[in-house]
Parts: structure tokens; sequence; C-alpha cells
């Protein structure tokens, strides 16, 4: 079985469970609305007052959005509930059902829970940055729509090391919910380029929390003031972490002792 | 009266005996609490800088004082009531509380305002700490200090009385998250916590105006700057007033009819 094919298959389930409640669909539907109608209105406020935010034009910013709401959309698509689903299964001792099967563990654990209706944010954010790149189109060319490509996969593999690794620590510490919620109240953060806030809190947010890896970094190729090194940085971190990762899982498997099953 | 006040006293005890648990949630929400006012002064002070300085007669220092104030009165007013009535009726917890001598509005007071006692420990520090990282400028007047605290007790309880009825939603519809995120949309741009309610565009400022949202938030927190005359602040006290009949009138309604609907599931 293909790493693909495993995927595809929980995604089959996934959307098989939630077409059993498709009034959740309209009730996604309505928030995503929502928060988008929250997203730009408060940029146009901002913008109503200057013609650009430390360097970012509106349609600049705008692109930030639709990344935000993509990278955000991921990691409540699959990255979110599959750890979480970890956290709840080495608490209960029921991680042992995915540890048995004849499939790499690392990748069970990280595709099998899906909340198909933040696909929602996803197709949102692309949209923000389909709209903001026609926008822009000026200044965009092949090669930073290539980078752009590169820097969101590069984003979304240092998140989803991140996230992995904080789950991780769920078999030597009870109380890792804690760490993801903290995640998810710095992440509010991206929102807004990471160059804006004082030293301390761009240092947590590079080196502490990957937030400014995750949504700036993407969100400055497809403006076109990425310089290579930033570029070749990120992608080299995501190779990093995601390596580390890796061990780091594998080192904690080890020392998982299935308390109850 | 007596008999209430005693109520008070007990439920007071058992709440911060029951917060005490939760000591890294407490931490959490610190770090959410310090990173709004942070990311929205900077962003602001972002603008004026690139404006020359100050916007709609706002610096950087005086958006760091508006967002500073902001974050002390909103957390003093907030409450979380409406997240948890859902669970409540669903679970049948409910009915045990109906069968107590008293309302269950003064249960859930109690804990509001023995949660707040606790976390004063928190936000103290985080102010000064605040202060000190981003030098506010505050340009108040004594009788806008003394005004302050009447202004802050009244923006709690219009706040608490519209929060209180919107979790009683709950009775009609398992869809809290999506009615919440409403309200808190609302909030969010007729209270003042994105911007300074005047550097809104005009058509939302008198929206704004005509709103329960600003007397909930905002208000007190311009009186304090010393942005509002005492004309103003008469007429502000007034509409907080007037707010808050109108929110406990709506409050009894609901309950009553939302009591009527209730069927005590599960327990």
């Amino acid at each position: 079985m293909t790493p693909l094919r495993l995927l595809w298959l929980n995604l089959r389930i996934g959307i098989l469970t939630e077409l059993e409640y498709r009034a959740n669909f309209g009730v996604q539907l309505f928030q995503t609305f929502l928060a988008l109608v929250i997203a730009v209105g408060r940029l146009s406020v901002i913008f109503y007052h200057t013609d650009e935010l430390g360097g970012w034009g509106p349609d600049q910013m705008l692109a930030l959005t639709g990344v935000f709401f993509l990278v955000l959309g991921m990691v409540n698509l699959i990255i979110q509930p599959s750890m979480q689903r970890v956290l709840e299964d080495v608490r209960r001792g029921t991680l042992d059902f995915v540890l048995t099967k004849p499939e790499d563990a690392q990748l069970l654990v990280s595709v099998r829970q899906i909340e198909i209706w933040k696909v929602v944010d996803v197709l949102v954010g692309l949209g923000l940055i389909v709209v903001a790149l026609y926008r822009l189109r000026e200044s965009i060319g092949v090669v930073e729509a290539l980078g752009f490509a590169l820097a969101l996969l590069a984003g979304l593999a240092i998140v989803y090391s991140f996230l992995l690794m904080l789950t991780t620590c769920s078999f030597w510490f009870v109380r890792v919910e804690n760490l993801l919620v903290i995640f998810q109240s710095m992440y509010e953060a991206g929102r807004w380029p990471v160059g804006l806030y004082p030293g301390w809190l761009q240092f947590a947010l590079t080196s502490l929390v990957p937030i400014a890896f995750a949504v700036t970094v993407p969100a400055e190729a497809v403006t076109a003031r990425m310089t290579p090194q930033t570029l070749i940085l990120a992608l080299a971190l995501a190779v990093v972490l995601l390596l580390i990762s890796r061990a780091f899982w594998r080192f904690g498997v080890r020392h998982y002792s299935g308390a109850s099953a | 009266m007596r008999g209430l006040l005693d109520i008070y006293r007990a439920q007071l005890k058992t709440s911060l005996a029951i917060e005490m648990q939760y000591r890294a949630s407490l931490a959490i929400w610190l770090l959410g609490t310090i990173l709004e006012p942070v990311i929205y002064l900077t962003v602001w002070a972002t603008v004026a800088q690139s404006s020359g300085g100050e916007v709609g007669g706002y610096t950087a220092s005086g958006f760091a004082a508006y967002f500073i104030v902001l974050m002390i009165v909103n957390h003093l007013t907030f409450s979380w009531i409406m997240w948890e009535y859902e669970y409540y009726i669903r679970q049948g917890l409910l009915s045990p509380l109906l069968l107590r001598p008293a309302h269950p509005i003064h249960k859930d007071l109690a804990d509001n305002l023995a949660y707040k006692t606790l976390t004063l420990v928190i936000l103290i520090p985080v102010t000064l700490m605040l202060i000190v990282l981003f030098r506010p400028t505050l340009d108040t007047s004594p009788w806008a200090v003394v005004a302050f605290v009447p202004a802050l007790v009244l923006a709690f309880a219009v706040r608490w009385v519209f929060e209180w009825t919107l979790a009683m939603s709950a009775f009609w519809t398992t869809r809290i998250s999506a009615v919440n995120q409403v309200y808190f949309a609302a909030l969010l741009f007729f209270s003042g916590r994105i911007a300074p309610l005047d550097l809104m565009p005009p058509a939302i400022q008198t929206i704004a105006y005509f709103l329960p949202f600003r007397w909930m938030i905002y208000f007190p927190a311009e009186l304090i700057l010393g942005q509002v005359s005492p004309r103003d602040a008469l007429i502000g006290f007034g509409a907080q007033i007037g707010w808050f009949l109108v929110g406990l009138a709506l409050l009894r309604v609901v309950w009553r009819a939302g009591i009527r609907r209730y069927s005590g599931v599960g327990a």
C-alpha cells in the first residue's frame, strides 16, 4: 500500500463519515464566510488609513491572508485532528492498534483523522491567493509562482514536523494538549507579516513556533520580496525538521508502553 | 438578600478552588491575552509611522495606551458562558442547577468573579510588562479615572446580561459555535477591538453608536484615556444603563421561554 493510497483511503472514510452530517457543511460554509468578512474588513480598516503596511500593499496583504487561510485550513483539515487522535490514543493505550499494523506508524497516525469540511478554508485561501495574484500579475512571473509553491510546501512540512514533535512528547507527558492550544493562539500572529513585530516576538515566531515559515515566507514569494536565501533556508529547515521529527517519533514509540491495552 | 450573599460566598470559594486546579490553562490564556494587544498595537504603530507619526490623533504610544487599556477592560468584562450552556443542556447538567434555590445565573456570576479575581494576579504583571515594552502615554484627568470605575462595572453588567442571553440560544440550537462566531464578529468591529472606533469608517461609527457592543468595552477605555467630555460621559452612562435594562428584559424573556423547552435529557 503506497502512502498516497493510504491517504486517499482515509480521505474517503472521512468524507463518507461526514456526509452523514451534511448540515455541518452549511455551518462550515457560514463560519468560513464570516471569517473571510472579518479578515477582509480588518484589512480594509487598516488600508483606509494607509497605502502600505510595513512595505506590504493591500493586494500583498490579501495574498498573505490567503496563505493564512490555506495553511490554517490544511492544519485543521488533517494535521491537527490526526495529532489530537494520537494524544487520545496514547492516553487510553489504544495506540497499540496502530503500531501493530504492517504499515509505517508515523504515516498511519498522520493521515488518520480528517475533518473534511475544513477543506472550505483551504479553497477560500486558494481563491484569495488567485485574486491577489491576478491583481499583482505585473510583478509575478513563473519563477515567483514556483518559489511560492516551494515555500508553501516547505511551510506545511515545517508545521507538520513541529506538531508531530509536540505530539510525540505525549509519550512522556500527559497534558500535551495545552501545548497544541498554545500553538493555536500563537497562530493568530500569522495574520500579519512577522517582520512588523518587535524583535523578541519575531524571534519567538521564527524559532520557537514556526509561524513565520508557515505563512509569512510563502506570502513573501508572491509579493516578489523573497530572497533566494530565504527560500533555501526554508527548504533546508523543512528537510531537517522532517528528519528530526521522524527520528524523535521513532524514539518516542520505543518509550511507549501501552498503559492499558 | 442575606441568603443570596451566602450563596455567593460559598460559590466563590468552590469556584476558586476549582480554578486553582487549572493553572496550565491560565498560562495559555495569559499568552493569548498578551498577544492580542501586542499584535494590534504593532500593526497600528506601523500605520502611524508610515503616515508621518500619527493617525487620527493617535501616535505609536497612543495606540499602545489604547490597546493595553482595551485588554484590561476586555478581560475584566468578558465571560465564557456562551460556550458552556450547550454542554449543560445536552448532558442534562442543567437539571441539578435548576433544583437549587437560586437562579443559575448567580452560580455563573460567582464563577466569573472568582476567575477574574484569580487572573488579576497575572493581569497586573502582564500590564506592567507591556507598559515597559511599549511605553504608552496616558493623558487623562482625575475625574475620568474616577468615572472609569462605574463605567467598567456597567460595561460588565451590560456584557454579562447579553452574553448570558446569548448562552441561552443553546436551548434552541446545537450550532452554538456558529451563533457565537456571529456575536464575536460584531463585538470585534463595533467595540473597538480592531481599531479605536474613531478610526473606523464613519458608517461603522454611526452603527456602533446605536449598538450595545460599544458600551461593553470601548466606552470605559476611551473614558480613562481622557477622550470623553463630561457631557458625553453622562450620555455614556445613560446608554449603559439603558442597554443593561434592555438586556435584562431580554434575558428574562429568553430564559423563561428556554426553560419551558428544556426537557432534561440525560439526567
